[in-house]
């Protein structure tokens, strides 16, 4: 047996990043075919309107233009029609290219494929639409105004969802000590992968078959999706994803544009390459965040919060998405709004509405960066009107150490977490005296500082039975890894994760080895080819060291054991007598009798006749791993400093202390966490999709949609707690988003701390600038008039 | 993202480039470091049917000082600019080099040139700013010949300038040394184009200001002069209750527009305190960089 936890733990580098450093990684882009024409999508210019005519001909006149199709030539393919089988969801059409009428800007009318990327865009831009435009819906309030324009003919709410009832919980908010009555409000976010979208599609008339290359989170799921679109046998569509450059859920999800790919190189018989540039990635990409919660909480008077209702709306844009739909948003919003706070009384209605935008995709955090903002901001309101530390309220109110595991009043249960001990933790290393007491002193200089903080559960590697209560057609959930080793020793582990950036072909390694007794070097890990690998479900949700990590420790030690019985029999020896180490099988006890893995690989494929008589040839073993879920936790903390003369908000310290169980490589771990902090802060201070009335987008470019730059991100300081998962096979728990999560609640939570003596509220992001500032000056305007 | 068709000349000599340019017509577009032309290409908000590459004519790139004047080559790097240190050449004119650093972001700045931006002319440029803040004169040359244009005259709105369709700008000269200046902006992230940039520059004669100069970017189309603010620091004594009364006057004269950045209020009100804290920085004479 070998030593567990011989490299599980180990801040390894990252297998991945001499391709990156050294420019040989290969992105969709990078792949050369011979003879490949490139795709160019006329998009719609208009949010609503009626198409009343296409006009393509001088597209097709366009110098080095091979073809262009619409709509009317894509014959009976079938729209994508994402459901999900419940009474209180409205499925809609979401059809691959538009025919007679487009619901959001960006939304794709025709495809112009072209001899060069260059002529593809001169022909796209002149195929001539005629457009009778209508009213559009722009935004939340607007689609649920009584005489809202419909986006769709069914009406704006896509999903209504009565979350849990308590009866008790009506006279709990009458009677309370404290009855808060608040909104919080976020906006509207792309994901901003540093790779766009992009997709090359070639068809194989030797082999009848198409292959996909694609920057995909989930090559099997647009596997199953686009095969059945293109009425293909699955086994005739191979999709790859090779190096992908960054997803964050806005790839997660199956794209119009990898479906109308493969038609068109089915139809020119040559691949065809469209690569997505960042002007159509931020108008037509996927997006998110944009939610309203309205809440009515009640406290008693030491600031237990008792109950809470409430009613939640997220703007999914003008279709629902494959396969998580448009419910993705409200039905998270719904079931973990309470995150770690031990509330008994709770109900909650969620609604997905419809508006002329780009279709909303799960993106890092989903919903949980409004919930935690709108938990925290609760707490710190309650805090300040019952006069109690903000650190006590946090402790009043987070599950008890002893309580776990924690069953919250809609039943979902929340496994052993360091929740306290995150917020002392993180509450003595920003030595909250010390900075109240130069809070104070700045204030005397007319300085503004505050100091936030965020607690959060964040729900990790959930399996079939999690996906199945949201009522998925196809639900995701489980993993599968193979383990083989080949006549030469050398072992490789196929899955169906898809890492794109969290660097699993390390730690998935790192597992392996652990099991097997070899240097992870030795040790090459698969995924993302969907002829190679078992079918599985990609990375998102923080799930793929939990649940691909789970498949591959099975999988990997059923190899163990196997090598071990082939040993055993080599080497005259009992089974459990053999131990794996080093790349060796040994004799316990007797280190000079043993066998070199490729001694151990050679016979099992190339010398069969030496096998035991019930062992197969080869070395190869299966194994899945479908857990219910387990939770990570962490406190955020931080210190801003207002510039009380331009509103602009500077952070000074951030502090994440964290606890994702077993850390496989705390090096990736604390990558994870400063990417999401820094996306974090992006959506509390920087990024916001703006769109005008008629729904056309403001922020097209990167020069108005504010993604922040290093300079603008703090050293985010990070100490970890290490409670490990009773439900994962490692120990770990998935942590990808919880960075994401907790920093726009903590950098809020601070900024409102700064301004809280003026009576100044922070309910809503981005935090601008300009909006502080205009705060600040009714502020001392409501002062003075309230002194004369 | 890819430009619509065009033709790409690249010539080695100024005279080339104006013959060059005579050839092609109005429609033809010169092409120097890139930095803000090949964008707008990309994204096909202009579309010229031809390109004449100026960036390898080598006498356009210099930095030289000619007793109190500095004569800066239309082809010199913002890089050059901002590694400025040679006390012989800059004495006076510091604020160029320490201006340099808002000027995008470093590959930008290695690859964009200073009379690129100038004759791109948008208000909120810090080279175009100081073209009028310190008097500077814009040397053009074309069919007859070279002329001069003070900036004063040059700028005449967004993307605007007094140049003619066949005239490339070849030099940008300051006439006097301004020890005591500087250049305060706001913007929400590192190295974007300021939501409102203010210059200034006085004469301290004892303990007297004069001859001061107050010029706005972001609030115009063009960078914007505000003499009454101005006005109000001639003559008057150094100190924090002048500086703030010159951002005040200055914030009160401009007539910001709004867009999705900042409000026409607020745009007002940031000009106000770049305005004092660029003067506070100026004649605090240390040259510090304000932040």
């Amino acid at each position: 047996m070998a030593a567990d936890g011989a490299w599980i733990g180990r801040s390894l580098r990252r297998v991945e990043d001499p391709r990156h450093l050294t420019g040989t990684a290969s992105f969709v882009d990078d792949i050369r075919r011979p003879g490949v024409l490139a795709l160019a999508f006329t998009r719609s210019a208009q949010a609503a309107a009626r198409v009343a005519g296409l006009e393509t001909e001088a597209a097709r006149g366009t110098d080095g233009v091979r073809a262009v199709l619409t709509a009317a030539d894509l014959g009976d393919v079938e729209p994508l029609v994402p459901r999900l089988d419940r009474p209180d969801f409205v499925a809609v059409e979401l059809p691959l290219l538009a025919r007679d009428r487009v619901r959001h800007v960006g939304e794709p009318l025709a495809m112009v494929v072209a001899d060069t990327p260059h002529a593809a865009e001169d022909g796209a831009e002149r195929v001539v639409v005629d457009y009778e435009p209508g009213r559009a819906v722009s935004s939340i309030e607007a689609a649920v105004a009584d005489d809202a324009p419909r986006v769709h003919d069914g009406g704006n709410v896509l999903l209504d969802t009565a979350f849990h009832d308590d009866p008790a919980l009506d006279e709990l908010l009458e009677d309370a000590a404290l009855v808060l009555e608040e909104s919080f409000a976020s906006a509207r976010l792309s994901a901003v992968p540093l790779e766009g979208r992009a997709c090359l599609a070639e068809w194989d008339d030797r082999d009848q078959r198409l292959t996909l290359w694609t920057s995909t989170q989930v090559p099997h799921l647009v596997r199953t999706t686009v095969a059945a679109l293109l009425r293909l046998p699955e086994h005739r569509l191979r999709v790859i994803a090779p190096d992908v450059g960054g997803g964050f859920g806005q790839k997660c999800v199956v794209a119009r544009e990898e479906a109308l790919t493969c038609i068109a190189a089915r139809r020119l018989g040559a691949p065809v390459k469209w690569v997505e540039d960042r002007q159509e990635s931020l108008v037509a990409g996927f997006q998110g965040h944009e939610q309203r919660f309205h809440i009515r909480a009640g406290f008693d008077d030491e600031g237990r919060l008792l109950g809470l209702a409430a009613d939640i709306l997220c703007d999914v844009g003008a279709y629902s998405t494959h396969p998580f739909t448009c419910g993705v948003e409200p039905l998270m919003a719904a079931t973990e709004l309470l995150g770690p706070y031990a509330v008994r009384h709770y109900r909650a209605r969620a609604r997905a509405v419809a508006t002329n935008k780009s279709p909303m995709a799960p993106y890092r955090g989903v919903s949980r960066p409004q919930m935690v903002l709108a938990m925290e901001r609760l707490l710190q309101k309650a805090a300040m009107r019952l006069d109690v530390d903000p650190v006590e309220i946090r402790r009043r109110n987070l599950i008890l150490p002893d309580a776990f595991p924690w069953t919250g009043p809609a039943g979902l249960v929340i496994d052993r977490g360091s929740y306290h001990e995150a917020l002392e933790t993180c509450a003595e290393a920003l030595d909250i005296d010390a900075f109240r007491e130069r809070q104070s002193a700045a204030r005397e200089d007319g300085r503004l500082l505050g100091l936030g903080l965020a607690c959060f559960a964040e729900r990790s590697g959930y399996g079939t039975e999690a996906f199945n209560q949201r009522k998925m057609t196809v639900t995701p959930g489980y993993e599968t890894a193979v383990a083989r080793m080949d006549p030469s020793g050398g072992v490789t582990v196929y899955v169906g994760t898809s890492g794109h950036g969290q660097g699993h072909l390390t730690t998935l390694a790192q597992v392996a080895a652990d099991q097997l007794g070899v240097d992870p070097a030795q040790v090459e890990v698969r995924q993302s080819d969907t002829d190679a690998t078992p079918y599985g479900w990609g990375t998102f949700a923080s799930r793929s060291m939990v649940v691909g990590g789970g498949a591959t420790k099975r999988a990997t030690l059923a190899l163990a054991a196997r090598i071990r019985r082939l040993a055993a029999h080599l080497l005259e020896a009992a089974p459990e007598d053999i131990e794996l180490r080093e790349g060796r099988a040994v004799v316990r006890g007797s280190p000079e009798r043993g066998l070199s893995f490729a001694d151990v690989g050679r016979v099992a494929y190339l010398e069969a006749q030496r096998l035991p008589p019930d062992q197969d040839p080869g070395l190869e073993c299966q194994a899945s791993f479908d857990p219910p879920g387990t939770f990570s936790n962490a406190t955020h903390g931080c210190v801003v400093e207002i510039d009380r003369e331009t509103g602009a908000v500077a952070i000074e310290r951030y502090v994440v202390v964290e606890d994702c169980g077993v850390m496989i490589n705390p090096a990736i771990v604390e990558g994870q966490v400063r990417g999401g902090v820094a996306q974090g802060i992006a959506a509390a201070l920087y990024e916001e999709l703006v769109y005008t009335e008629e729904g056309q987008l403001q922020t097209a470019s990167l020069m108005d949609y504010l993604v922040p730059t290093a300079a603008e991100i703090p050293a985010v300081e990070i100490l970890h707690l290490e409670t490990p998962s009773e439900f994962s096979e490692t120990g770990a728990k998935g942590m990808g988003e919880g960075g994401t999560m907790g920093a726009p609640a903590c950098v809020a939570s601070a900024v409102a701390d700064a301004v809280a003596h003026l009576g100044i509220e922070i309910d809503r992001l981005p935090i601008r600038p300009d909006d502080v500032l205009a705060a600040l000056h009714a502020a001392e305007r409501k002062e003075g008039s309230g002194a004369r | 993202m890819k430009p619509a068709p065009f033709e790409y000349h690249r010539v080695e000599r100024t005279e080339d480039a104006l013959e060059r340019l005579a050839e092609l017509g109005d429609e033809a577009k010169i092409l120097a470091g890139g930095q803000s032309l090949v964008p707008m290409m990309n994204f096909r908000l202009v579309r010229p049917p031809a390109l004449v590459d100026i960036s390898r004519i080598p006498d356009l790139r210099y930095v030289e000082r000619d007793g109190d004047c500095l004569r800066v080559g239309a082809l010199t790097l913002h890089r050059e600019v901002e590694q400025l240190d040679d006390p012989a050449l800059i004495r006076g004119y510091e604020l160029l080099p320490r201006s340099a650093r808002w000027v995008g972001h470093y590959p930008i700045r290695t690859r964009g040139t200073f009379g690129g931006s100038v004759a791109h002319a948008d208000p909120s440029a810090e080279w175009c700013m100081l073209a009028v803040l310190l008097d500077a004169t814009v040397v053009v040359s074309g069919p007859q010949g070279e002329r001069e244009i003070p900036a004063a005259d040059f700028f005449l709105g967004f993307f605007t300038t007094a140049m003619e369709p066949g005239e490339l700008l070849v030099e940008v000269r300051f006439p006097r040394p301004r020890p005591h200046a500087a250049l305060q902006e706001f913007a929400r992230r590192h190295g974007d184009f300021a939501i409102v940039a203010a210059a200034v520059a006085v004469d301290v004669d004892g303990d007297r200001m004069t001859d001061a100069r107050i010029v706005i970017g972001g609030v115009d189309e063009i960078p914007l002069r505000v003499t009454d603010a101005e006005a109000v620091l001639e003559g008057a004594e150094p100190g924090a209750e002048a500086f703030a009364e010159a951002g005040r006057a200055a914030g009160a004269a401009v007539e910001p527009s709004a867009d999705i950045h900042g409000s026409a209020e607020y745009r007002k009100e940031l000009t106000a305190v770049l305005v004092r804290r660029a003067l506070a920085e100026a004649v605090g004479g240390e040259g510090g960089d304000g932040g």
